[in-house]
């Protein structure tokens, strides 16, 4: 007892170390961790001849919005815009309806294959596009919908469509039926009692969901690459690597590369922190609450 | 859950609802997915090179792709490296992405939040704009990476990072990792939250040292997590296509650098033989399937819930 009394102080003074160590650690993972992206911003503002030069400027010191104008004016990202646009809307917008009525279904009903249903969704979920695009290529080859958006906001529906479900069933299952009962008991119809009361309770899992399906959709590339190799209906993404794709032939303009990822980085990581909590506890919920 | 509180009656009366409900999920599922994968096990069984694609009826040739497939010591090699590559990817990132999470769970709160916002940010990035991003950083010329380390010592005055097969993937896993730490770290952490801190004083007071109580509380409670995120990263990383795609854009040898994904879309899209490239994806769904199972049942064991 009197030994543990006379270490405590040391102790203490251990622990007290041990913890300005961690703390540094961690603020410098965190600039490990966040550097590429600041390089990004960094560099995109700055002049081309800095850039060059065999010693990398930190600050955006003398930088300017050159290298952003450079890429608006260049006359293909805003059709790479509006194929993203189209694309990634008409997908989400499917999405949610198949996955919002699939949702319903498998959460507030008990029916014969429900089961096996929820089985194959998750499945599906999984399955790579590395192992489905050349099936995909000919499938839209031979229906005439290659370099389309509508065929590739098909095959996007498609793919973000199971998790979506497996998201929204989430939050169906967490409005209680019973409130729709008790509308219904106060003389609401089926219908109306859905729309007023369980309907304005989903709309945060919906937008949640919505987002999530922008995200997937917006970033894609490896189906977009296989789908539309035509330049005029490229997705932004393809739009973007097509700068990087000739930096060994020619002299890659950096500056403009970066300015590019910016434009389209940056709306996409304001939406990511939107629902990154949901996304995250949707992936591992039986693991984390078990 | 829900499903118990609906009265029987109810239930009985709108028998046909769900499965209208479920028509138009289904009907896509069925016509993007479920077709091109029932097209691929059929052409996997098929001669359907280039004649075939100019009209020649393509014969069935039962599963003379598959033998040629295992016989041929190109494909093997690709295999060996996508599991290699998997492999070490998937534990290199579930080992860092533990360790911030336990340093999250250590340091107060301001250095948390920073390193959280660090991790999101990374995490939020596009993957073709990361991948801009770090092609720039490793550029031979002019890179980050090889001025820090000149300036630290070394000599990198242009060396070109992707030219040799393991410095690609050496920059293809700095890459992979940095890109998939941030879940694996905010899935762990949400698991060390759940641990209480009663368990973990007894256990100090007890005299267990910070490697005993690691190994011997925190591993075991949060070993379903631990679990899923592995199982996670190794799908995720078996299938990497995007990354290896974009580094081999960057000026890569491409025979030397192809995993999977990548051999996949050069066979299908560039000898043209179908055939071939429809057998190796059905194998890869078969591989990512087999995977997946153990989780696809912890996912049913939460919906049963």
């Amino acid at each position: 007892m009197s030994t543990a009394l006379s270490a405590a102080p040391k102790a203490n003074r251990h622990i007290k170390v041990g913890k300005i160590i961690a703390s540094i650690a961690a603020v410098a993972l965190a600039i490990v961790w966040v550097f590429p992206v600041y390089w990004m911003v960094n560099s995109s503002l700055l002049p081309n001849a800095v850039l060059n030069s065999p010693t990398p400027r930190f600050l955006p010191f003398g930088g300017s919005l050159n290298n952003f104008r450079a890429v608006l004016s260049g006359g293909t990202f805003f059709p790479a815009l509006k194929t993203s646009l189209i694309v990634t809307l008409t997908a989400v917008v499917l999405c949610l309806l198949f996955a919002f009525c699939a949702a319903l279904a498998i959460s507030r009903y008990k029916f014969k294959g429900r089961q096996g249903f929820v089985l194959a969704v998750l499945f599906i979920q999984m399955l790579p596009a590395e192992g489905l695009f050349i099936a995909q290529y000919k499938m839209m080859s031979s229906v005439g919908l290659l370099n389309t958006a509508i065929g590739l906001a098909g095959l996007y529906t498609a793919a973000v469509v199971p998790f979506t479900i497996w998201m929204l069933r989430g939050f169906v299952a967490g409005v209680p039926a019973d409130l729709e009962e008790a509308a219904m008991v106060d003389g609401a119809t089926r219908t109306g009692a859905f729309f007023r009361i369980t309907f304005p309770l989903l709309a945060p899992g919906l937008v949640a969901s919505g987002v999530y399906a922008f995200l997937q959709a917006w970033n894609e590339f490896t189906i977009a690459l296989v789908i539309m190799q035509k330049e005029s209906s490229r997705t932004l993404p393809l739009w973007l690597r097509g700068f990087v794709q000739q930096s060994n032939t020619r002299e890659v303009d950096w500056g403009q590369v970066m300015a590019a990822s910016s434009l389209v980085a940056l709306p996409v990581i304001v939406f990511f922190l939107l629902v990154q909590g949901r996304l995250t506890s949707g992936l591992v919920a039986g693991a984390v609450k078990g | 859950m829900t499903t118990a509180t609906v009265p029987p009656a109810q239930r009985r009366r709108f028998h046909v609802a769900p499965y209208a409900l479920l028509i138009p999920a289904v009907a896509i599922l069925l016509a993007a997915l479920a077709y091109p994968v029932g097209w691929q096990i059929v052409t996997s069984l098929k001669q359907y090179g280039l004649a075939q694609q100019f009209g020649q009826p393509a014969p069935f040739v039962g599963l003379a792709n598959y033998l040629n497939l295992f016989r041929d010591s190109q494909i093997w090699a690709v295999v060996v490296r996508s599991v290699a590559f998997c492999l070490v990817n998937a534990v290199v990132t579930v080992v860092i992405g533990v360790a911030l999470a336990v340093l999250m769970n250590a340091v107060g709160k301001a250095c948390r939040l920073i390193l959280q916002i660090g991790l999101l940010l990374a995490w939020a990035m596009p993957v073709v704009a990361a991948m801009t991003v770090w092609v720039w950083l490793f550029q031979w010329h002019i890179g980050v990476v090889n001025w820090l380390l000149n300036h630290i010592g070394f000599n990198f005055t242009n060396h070109n990072w992707l030219e040799k097969p393991l410095s690609f993937y050496l920059v293809a896993t700095i890459i992979v990792v940095w890109m998939s730490v941030p879940f694996v770290s905010f899935s762990v952490y949400a698991g060390l939250t759940q641990i209480s801190p009663e368990v973990m004083e007894a256990a100090q007071l007890d005299g267990a040292s910070g490697w005993r109580r690691f190994t011997q509380i925190t591993v075991p409670m949060i070993r379903p997590v631990l679990m899923i995120v592995l199982l996670l990263q190794i799908i995720w990383d078996l299938r990497v296509f995007t990354q290896i795609r974009l580094l081999q854009d960057a000026g890569a040898p491409l025979a030397s650098t192809d995993l999977l994904g990548t051999y996949i879309y050069r066979v299908g899209t560039g000898s043209s033989d179908f055939g071939m490239a429809a057998a190796m994806s059905v194998f890869v769904l078969i591989l990512t399937m087999v995977l997946s199972a153990p989780y696809v049942r912890s996912l049913m064991k939460e919906d049963a819930a």
